[in-house]
């Protein structure tokens, strides 16, 4: 055991931002050590950004490259966007860990590792021919190497559990640690441990011992003489919770079933990374929502189609190979024009690609992927937080103007984090929903009969008497429904559909540029990109430079200033996860020159990839 | 099947819908179409609760013809959308209209899963033994040997053996017709509606165009009664023009014996309908040289269906935890004010 002496007026260093990366084994607890540390970080009132990163491996061999897994923290006592780029502090359970993850360590940044997994075994298997601990390749770094393994042993020791369970807890030392040098309280963290783990008291106790050992060693130790403060953020005055994507999809959903009053039936099959919202929805018995693991994704999407004809909200979610087997199907949404919300959760392709990481050249499947002439309106949420938003607008559109709507998140998006300011139910905007009834005795009923204003068909439910009518997958004639191969027919069809989508865009506010409206360079992104940008450009315009942002949202229709806003800038610059896909709807949309920067490295921009790109063509 | 409460009895008449009917002169998918109608008044059913779902194909053109509500989908995808529809509204009677190569081959899948999941849907086959629609190609169903536009040398793959095939998949209804025998067809769309869960019936339709006289051995006056059997619960398996042939068991090994006084009736095979292994033994037969076909209902048998299940949980979740509250849900977990 420690012992129990205090040193005392340690002192305490106020800061703005840190950068904190977990990084371990699979099976070392990281994710956990890091959601806890976020937490943590909400309720001292930090603005945050998280990003996990999975191993592509479910359990690789301990030890691997392939096995790390790591988390992401970036807080600050102002409002930030991303995850940041470079990181402060990079905690490390072993040699893998610290060999995947050194290079993106800031010069001069800090290394926490636990040197009871620097044995030659575990070194050889990462790559290092000598430990980096002991000789002097981590000499730019301030490096604590702490026998975390030996230390939990000795605070559990009276405990009799099996080795493996305490050598289990060594994540919760090192998030004890880091509560100590970021003064972050502990007791959320105890609370979370004794509702966890409550039906295993000795699990309880040896976290919570572990956790505290890790505070106390920060607290009595000599090696840390400085521990960190970051103030509380400016945000907007209400509750808040911590949140990621795909989770406010999935409340998002809840939220726009209940305003609709329509039951919500969800049609999915488990896919990397959007198999998370089948998992959260199937929970929500007690709402009365049907969720449905179906055999495939093309039967996903095909239940979604028959619950949408019987009227429901019906949604499906799943990634780009599963998004590619509903092609079809989804040829058959948009001709029999039944609303409905496709997810799509972009992963790193082409094929299977890199499941687990993010990327956004999905943008072209969501537009084109389908045979023909086929329409669908395109949302890209910007933020985990905005999922909830951009989905529940996804359903409203699709439900109003009796369409497909596709949602274009990413694993970024899905897997992120950020503290999210709880809405208001009350003020979401309305979602009506109106029926087709029985026209009368004397008259037929037309299923393709338009509203004015949106194009939207009727819905007219199995169950009512007076508005049986047939439809499916070939043309329509326009307002009767019956099956049609008159060419001009045809040609209406084509037009119908589309101007339906176009119109859509009356539904958007005017778009919202950061800096000035016109300038040297307006950066415009799509989706996930935004917060890197944001970052970029407020870096850049601290400088002097004038430089814009604007972000879209939704993809497909264009909101209808964008043009306008265009024209009124220099340069354009576009940075797409991809290697090129909105730049060109802009360029033969607007036959505007803008430049692209585009990587595809299955990771994040970080925010100097994009300032150094403005810096280069300014 | 779904309860019967009608207000005004229906006629023939009204389940004709102004679509004019497309299929081939002669095609065997009229008399499905004409029994469909004439059964369909009988069943009690309120016209506004009765869907037909199909995928593509001669026989998928059904829904249109028919004045329900109707949707003509995609190939082989028609099991997937009829089991939305029945989750979203398990009032609805609904019905699954499709071909051999579309419920077999590129809809092979959703078929298997369908039945195993036991909605209460009925799934009609239309068995031509061949592809209607694109003019002619073998299907899953066509004898080994078919030769056929795509397949001028013969083609290679052994035919699925459709009743076995949805009993492997733990169908709980599987019954067989023929479009020539109205009243048989017409018996077995009733049974179909009646049986609560998916129910599988196959019908043996001729394509005068691409596969004239598939199921002649089956149809013609002269030879039909020696090769059909006609299956009844709790009666002995007989059959042959003079009744004189029957269906015995040697423990589980079926054979075809005369009854000409080694063996009498009693000797043969009574059917039970709820036997799941009768029913294998009898699916068995499809296809072979030493028996009869059989037709009729394979098996049946009550399982609780999927939809049932569902909004059982559903109910239960709501009695155990209350109806769920967005507000609360939203305000779970760590939350903190700013102030
Ligand atoms: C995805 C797709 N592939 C192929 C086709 C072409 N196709 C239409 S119907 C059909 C076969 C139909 O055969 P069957 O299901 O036996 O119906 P039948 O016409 O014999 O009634 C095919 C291959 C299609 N419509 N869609
Ligand atoms: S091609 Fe055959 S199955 Fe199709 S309509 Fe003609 S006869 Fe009937
Ligand atoms: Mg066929």
């Amino acid at each position: 055991m420690m012992k129990n002496q205090k040193i005392k007026n340690k002192e305490i260093i106020n800061v703005e931002s840190v950068v904190i990366r977990f990084a371990g084994d699979s099976g070392d607890g990281i994710q956990l050590a890091g959601s806890r540390f976020t937490s943590a970080t909400a309720i001292v009132g930090n603005d945050l950004g998280t990003y996990p990163d999975y191993p592509a491996e479910i359990r690789a061999p301990a030890g691997t490259l392939a096995g790390v897994s790591a988390y992401q923290i970036q807080f600050s006592s102002k409002d930030i966007y991303t995850p940041g780029d470079m990181v402060d502090v990079l905690v490390v359970m072993n040699p893998a860990a610290l060999k995947v993850h050194l290079s993106d360590l800031k010069p001069g940044g800090t290394i926490i590792a636990n040197k009871s997994n620097f044995k030659s075994r575990n070194l050889k298997m990462a790559g290092w021919e000598s430990d980096p601990l002991e000789d002097d390749s981590l000499s730019n770094y301030k490096v604590y190497d702490i026998e975390i393994s030996r230390l939990v042993s000795s605070a559990l020791e009276d405990m009799n559990l099996p080795s493996k369970t305490v050598e289990r807890t060594k994540n919760m030392f090192a998030l004890g640690l880091m509560f100590w040098i970021y003064t972050r309280p502990l007791e959320p963290t105890i609370k979370w441990l004794k509702v966890k783990f409550k039906s295993r008291p000795e699990l309880v106790e040896g976290n919570i011992r572990a956790l505290k050992a890790g505070y106390n060693f920060g607290d009595i130790t000599e090696i840390f003489p400085v521990s960190y403060q970051v103030g509380p953020a400016p945000l907007k005055k209400g509750t808040y919770r911590n949140i990621t994507g795909n989770y406010a999809i999935g409340l998002g959903l809840l939220a726009a079933s209940q305003k609709s009053g329509l039951p919500l039936f969800f049609g999915g099959y488990p896919i990397t990374p959007a198999s998370d919202i089948l998992h959260q929805l199937s929970h929500y018995r007690n709402f009365g929502v049907k969720t449905f693991q179906a055999e495939d994704e093309i039967a996903s999407i095909g239940s979604v189609i028959g619950a949408a004809f019987a009227g429901n909200l019906a949604v499906t979610a799943s990634s780009g190979p599963g998004i590619a087997l509903k092609g079809e199907a989804l040829g058959l949404a948009i001709m029999t024009e039944l609303p409905m919300v496709i997810i799509n959760v972009q992963r790193v392709g082409p094929s299977t690609g890199m499941p687990t990481k993010t990327e956004q050249a999905d943008l072209f499947q969501a537009l084109w992927g389908r045979n023909s002439e086929s329409p669908m309106p395109v949302i890209a949420p910007i933020s985990p937080g905005d999922c909830f938003y951009a989905t529940y607008e996804a359903c409203r559109i699709a439900l109003k103007y009796m369409t497909p709507v596709f949602i274009l998140s990413d694993a970024l998006l899905a897997n992120g984090s950020e503290p999210w300011l709880i809405p208001e139910i009350k003020q979401l905007s309305p979602i009506d929903v109106k029926f087709a009834v029985d026209p009368g005795e004397d008259s037929v009923f037309h299923p393709y009969e338009r509203d004015k204003e949106t194009l939207a068909r009727k819905w007219a439910l199995p169950g009512t008497a007076g508005v049986e009518h047939r439809i499916g997958g070939l043309e329509k004639e326009n307002i009767t429904g019956n099956v049609n191969y008159n060419p001009d027919n045809h040609q209406l069809m084509v037009n119908l559909r589309a101007q339906k989508v176009e119109s859509i865009a009356r539904e958007f506010p005017a778009m919202d540029i950061y800096g000035d409206t016109t300038g040297d360079l307006l950066v415009l992104g799509w989706g996930s990109t935004f917060g890197a940008i944001r970052a970029a450009v407020e870096k850049i315009r601290d400088e002097g430079m004038y430089v814009s942002h604007a972000q879209l949202r939704w993809v497909n229709p264009f909101p209808s200033d964008l043009g306008e806003i265009l024209v009124k800038f220099q340069k354009i610059l576009i940075p797409e996860l991809n290697t090129g896909q909105l730049i060109k709807l802009i360029r033969s949309e607007f036959l505007i020159d803008a430049v692209g920067v585009n990587i595809s490295t299955g990771k994040p921009f970080t925010k100097s990839q994009i300032i150094e790109k403005i810096q280069s063509i300014m | 099947m779904v309860e019967s409460i009608t207000s005004k009895p229906l006629t023939r008449k009204d389940f004709i819908s102004d679509q004019d009917v497309r299929w081939c002169p002669g095609c065997g998918d009229y008399s499905i179409l004409a029994q469909v109608q004439k059964t369909f008044p009988e069943l009690g059913i309120p016209k506004e609760k009765i869907v037909f779902i199909s995928g593509i194909g001669c026989s998928s053109r059904f829904p249109y013809y028919m004045k329900t509500f109707g949707f003509h989908t995609i190939h082989g995808r028609a099991p997937t959308i009829a089991s939305g529809v029945k989750l979203a509204n398990p009032d609805l009677s609904v019905w699954v209209i499709t071909g051999d190569g579309d419920s077999l081959s590129i809809g092979g899948n959703h078929f298997i899963h369908l039945m195993r999941r036991n909605f209460d849907i009925n799934v009609i086959m239309f068995n031509n033994e061949i592809y209607g629609l694109t003019k002619g190609q073998y299907s899953p169903t066509s004898e080994l040997g078919k030769v056929t536009k795509s397949t001028p040398f013969g083609s290679l793959d052994r035919p699925f053996n459709p009743p076995l095939l949805a009993l492997g998949a733990a169908s709980t209804f599987v019954a067989r017709s023929i479009d020539k025998m109205t009243h048989h067809l017409q018996d077995m769309l009733k049974r179909t509606h009646q049986h609560k869960g998916t129910s599988f019936l196959e019908i043996y339709q001729n394509c005068n165009i691409f596969n004239d006289g598939a199921f002649k051995n089956l149809t013609d006056k002269e030879v039909k009664d020696d090769n059909l059997l006609i299956l009844e619960n709790g009666k002995p398996m007989i059959f042959g023009s003079k009744k004189n042939k029957g269906i015995h068991l040697d423990g589980f090994k079926p054979e075809v014996v005369k009854l000409n006084g080694k063996f009498s009736v009693n000797d043969l095979v009574v059917h039970e309908e709820s036997d799941r292994n009768l029913g294998g033994i009898l699916s068995n037969f499809t296809h072979s040289e030493k028996f009869p076909t059989p037709i009729g209902v394979l098996y049946c048998e009550e399982k609780p269906t999927y939809e049932d299940l569902l909004y059982d949980q559903i109910k239960s979740a709501k009695k155990r935890l209350g109806e769920g509250d967005l507000e609360a849900l939203l305000h779970s977990g760590d939350t903190w004010i700013i102030k």
